[in-house]
């Protein structure tokens, strides 16, 4: 084995790669061959290492030095300045917002400080496509503890004593899940990963997946010993290419290594893994319809009890986890329940891995202790607000949450925290928004989603839902009046109360978030016909101030519908019926005698 | 590939592959384990600074100690190539001049291992800005 003396990361993300790091993987290593430092430096893909925001990255070891926005180009002088001679090309460094320094090491870097990597702890760190560099970070030897020191009661025990929680959203305590499906009687039982991740922007699952996808296989193993199942499935949306392309190379070396099959190291145990490609339907999400889909039923949810725990896929007790939870399982017994329930708050332990997406500076996949604030992730970790605006508000639980206003900025992050200020935890998505935005169309654009995932099985979410969104629509228009905030509120609690499953019963929530905490927005489009963030096109007036106008004819020459008017060297006029608000002649005055009202 | 038939087996393939990512481990931590860095500059290079810093990078696994060797830029003790820095923990940088193979097992045997100081350490000329 050649001994490298260095390590040069390349993310392998789907975001990096979107930005060609395959690229610049390839031309660096051209370099390297080139000036003959092959024996010397290993190039490897990793998985994503959070910060999507200056993507590609690629990091250089041992000096921990962090390179943002690598283009191909600069391979060459990465490898002939930095490799060849050890001088960090300083272009192409990390600066800190603030005080405006180059940061070398990502450890100085505020996005990395607060952060507390458990799910996350190999994304970013090892090669995803090798089962050595997991094994030598400690993989497979929670499993081969399990197996061979602790029986399914004792393993169960160390979960539920660790505290941990669903981190799919509903926060369900893992180790009584477990416990609940290993107490049934059955021939067979399955173990279900839940990777459909479903939230526009979330993209937590992914990353676990295409960073460290043994983490995943190792826990389903461990689940199944627990519960008695010889059979695992990954439910996991065709849209993840990267992440099913590498679950299926660290499913492949598992079994080559005897990590997966028949006697697994020797113990008896046997334990095999399938994957089920989803369609990517976000009620698909909800495990009756994750479940159903895998049947090959339609992806609609079903009334519970029964629980899948007790009759669940093919009529067996089936246990399903998410994604996070399954990866903080090895890490939890290797390292001892009581390590882990340090971590976090009173009733939440552990950590949480957020998208952080939005009106931010540093969008990117974070991992925080429980009990972090909202203001140490949106302004220590995130950088705070794009372009020196202000906050408005952050939606956290994705279509499911609800968005939260300055007031909250302090709230320590849990469960139930987050439930009691009138949002969720969810699966981690974290978007912020600034004063631009208006809180009445964000409403109307997540319920749009909702409707159009909504699977049409009963009635409150299917018509209560396209209800919802024509009064948000009558309100943007400009043709709302102050009773539908009433109506508002009455429908959308009775669509909470009488939906099937969780789609339904959490689609109100943006809704009645919204109006709890930025009601006067609400009123201001009702009552005074005025959108304050400017943002509804039907509530804005463009006018020309006639003090301004020198009349060069730009408007008048630029409106695509001909609703300006006016003499040359005169000042001209917008005919309000005609204009489409398009914003061209705005755009295009170059005197300011446009104004927005 | 061989199947995996025991924990022992697992446990032997972790060692057996723990050195591909102890450089990576290592990097976390480094004011907690000896920093070596090595002047890697054209004229530390012509001085045969690469052979060097292979010799510590070689020696100091070989000797299963607990290293991060990085290599830098021009320290300017030019006159004095091959240069190395050396940082135990919790004590100051000492930078040594003319580290050929010799200096250099003299350093990992006297300085590295037993903390006592060799000749050939060049005194610190300058101030940086964060001092």
């Amino acid at each position: 084995m050649t001994d490298y003396k260095m390590h040069l990361l390349i993310c392998g993300g789907t975001g990096c790669k979107a930005a060609e790091s395959d690229e610049i993987k390839k031309s660096l290593k051209n370099w390297i061959d080139e000036l003959g430092l092959e024996d010397d430096v290993q190039v490897v893909f990793t998985g994503c290492f959070g910060f999507c925001e200056k993507g590609p990255i690629v990091k250089v070891m041992p000096d921990n030095t962090f390179y943002v926005n690598v283009k191909p180009d600069d391979a060459e002088e990465i490898v002939k300045e930095h490799l060849l001679k050890g001088r960090p090309v300083q272009r192409l460094l990390y600066t800190d917002p603030v005080s405006k320094k180059a940061i070398s090491d990502s450890k100085g870097m505020n996005f990395y400080k607060k952060q507390l990597r458990i799910a996350l702890r190999n994304c970013g760190f090892i090669n995803p496509e090798s089962i050595d560099e997991y094994i030598s970070r400690d993989g497979y030897m929670a499993l081969g503890k399990c197996l061979g020191e602790l029986t399914p009661d004792e393993t169960i025990k160390e979960i539920k004593d660790s505290g941990l929680r669903g981190r799919g959203g509903g926060g369900f305590p893992t180790g009584l899940k477990w416990e609940i499906t290993r107490n049934v009687e059955s021939d067979e039982k399955y173990v279900v990963c839940n990777a459909d991740e479903g939230d526009p922007g979330a993209f937590m699952d992914r990353s676990i997946l295409e960073g460290d996808p043994h983490s995943v296989i190792e826990a389903m193993a461990i689940c199944g010993y627990c519960i008695g199942a010889e059979n695992g499935l990954v439910y996991i949306r065709a849209e993840y290419p990267l992440a099913i392309e590498r679950l299926k190379i660290a499913l492949n070396q598992a079994r080559e290594y005897g990590l997966l099959g028949e006697d697994i190291l020797g113990t008896g145990f046997n334990f095999e893994i399938d994957i089920r490609l989803g369609a990517g339907a976000f009620v698909c999400g909800e495990e009756t319809a994750l479940i159903h889909s895998m049947e090959g039923l339609r992806g609609e949810p079903t009334f519970k009890p029964p629980f899948p725990s007790v009759s669940g896929y093919l009529g067996k007790p089936t246990n399903v986890n998410n994604v996070e939870t399954f990866a903080n399982i090895p890490v939890i017994l290797n390292k001892g329940a009581s390590w882990f329930s340090k971590i976090g708050t009173e009733k939440s332990k552990g950590t949480k891995v957020f998208a952080l997406a939005g009106k931010i500076n540093n969008v990117g996949l974070i991992e925080v202790p429980m009990g972090t604030t909202l203001r140490e992730v949106i302004y220590d970790i995130g950088g705070g607000i794009k372009d020196g605006k202000g906050f408005k508000s952050v939606q956290t639980g994705g279509p499911s949450g609800g968005c939260l206003t300055k007031d909250f900025l302090d709230t320590p992050i849990d469960y139930d925290n987050l439930i009691k200020a009138g949002s969720m935890m969810g699966s981690g998505g974290m978007i912020v928004m600034d004063e631009d935005d208006c809180m009445v169309s964000i409403a109307k654009f997540y319920l749009e989603f909702t409707l159009e995932e909504s699977c049409g099985k009963c009635s409150p979410c299917r018509i209560g839902n396209k209800r919802l969104h024509e009064i948000l629509e009558n309100i943007t228009n400009g043709n709302g009046k102050e009773e539908d905030l009433e109506r508002l509120k009455l429908l959308s609690n009775v669509i909470k109360d009488t939906s099937l499953c969780g789609l339904g019963q959490s689609s109100p929530n943006p809704v009645l978030s919204t109006i709890l905490n930025f009601e006067d927005e609400y009123l201001a489009h009702v009552n005074e016909g005025k959108c304050p963030a400017g943002q509804c096109k039907a509530l804005l007036k463009y006018e020309i101030i006639e003090d301004l106008c020198t009349g060069c004819t730009l408007c008048f020459r630029n409106c695509p519908v001909g609703a300006i008017t006016g003499e040359r060297r005169q000042p001209h006029y917008i005919d309000q019926s005609l204009c489409i608000k398009c914003g061209v002649c705005y755009e295009k005055c170059k005197f300011n005698a446009i104004r927005l009202s | 590939m061989t199947k995996i038939k025991t924990v022992a087996d697992l446990k032997r393939i972790k060692d057996e592959v723990q050195s591909k990512i102890k450089l990576r481990e290592n990097s976390d931590h480094p004011e907690q384990i000896v920093q070596v860095k090595v002047g890697m500059a054209t004229c530390g290079i012509a001085s045969g600074a690469k052979e060097t810093m292979k010799y510590f990078v070689d020696e100091l696994e070989q000797q299963a100690i607990d290293a991060v060797v990085t290599q830098t830029g021009c320290m300017g003790y030019c006159y004095a190539e091959p240069t190395v820095e050396v940082t135990l923990p919790g004590k100051d940088a000492v930078v040594f001049g003319y580290v050929n193979k010799e200096k250099a097992e003299e350093i990992i045997d006297v300085y590295i291992k037993r903390g006592e100081l060799i000749d050939g350490v060049i005194p610190i000329t300058f101030k940086t800005i964060d001092d």
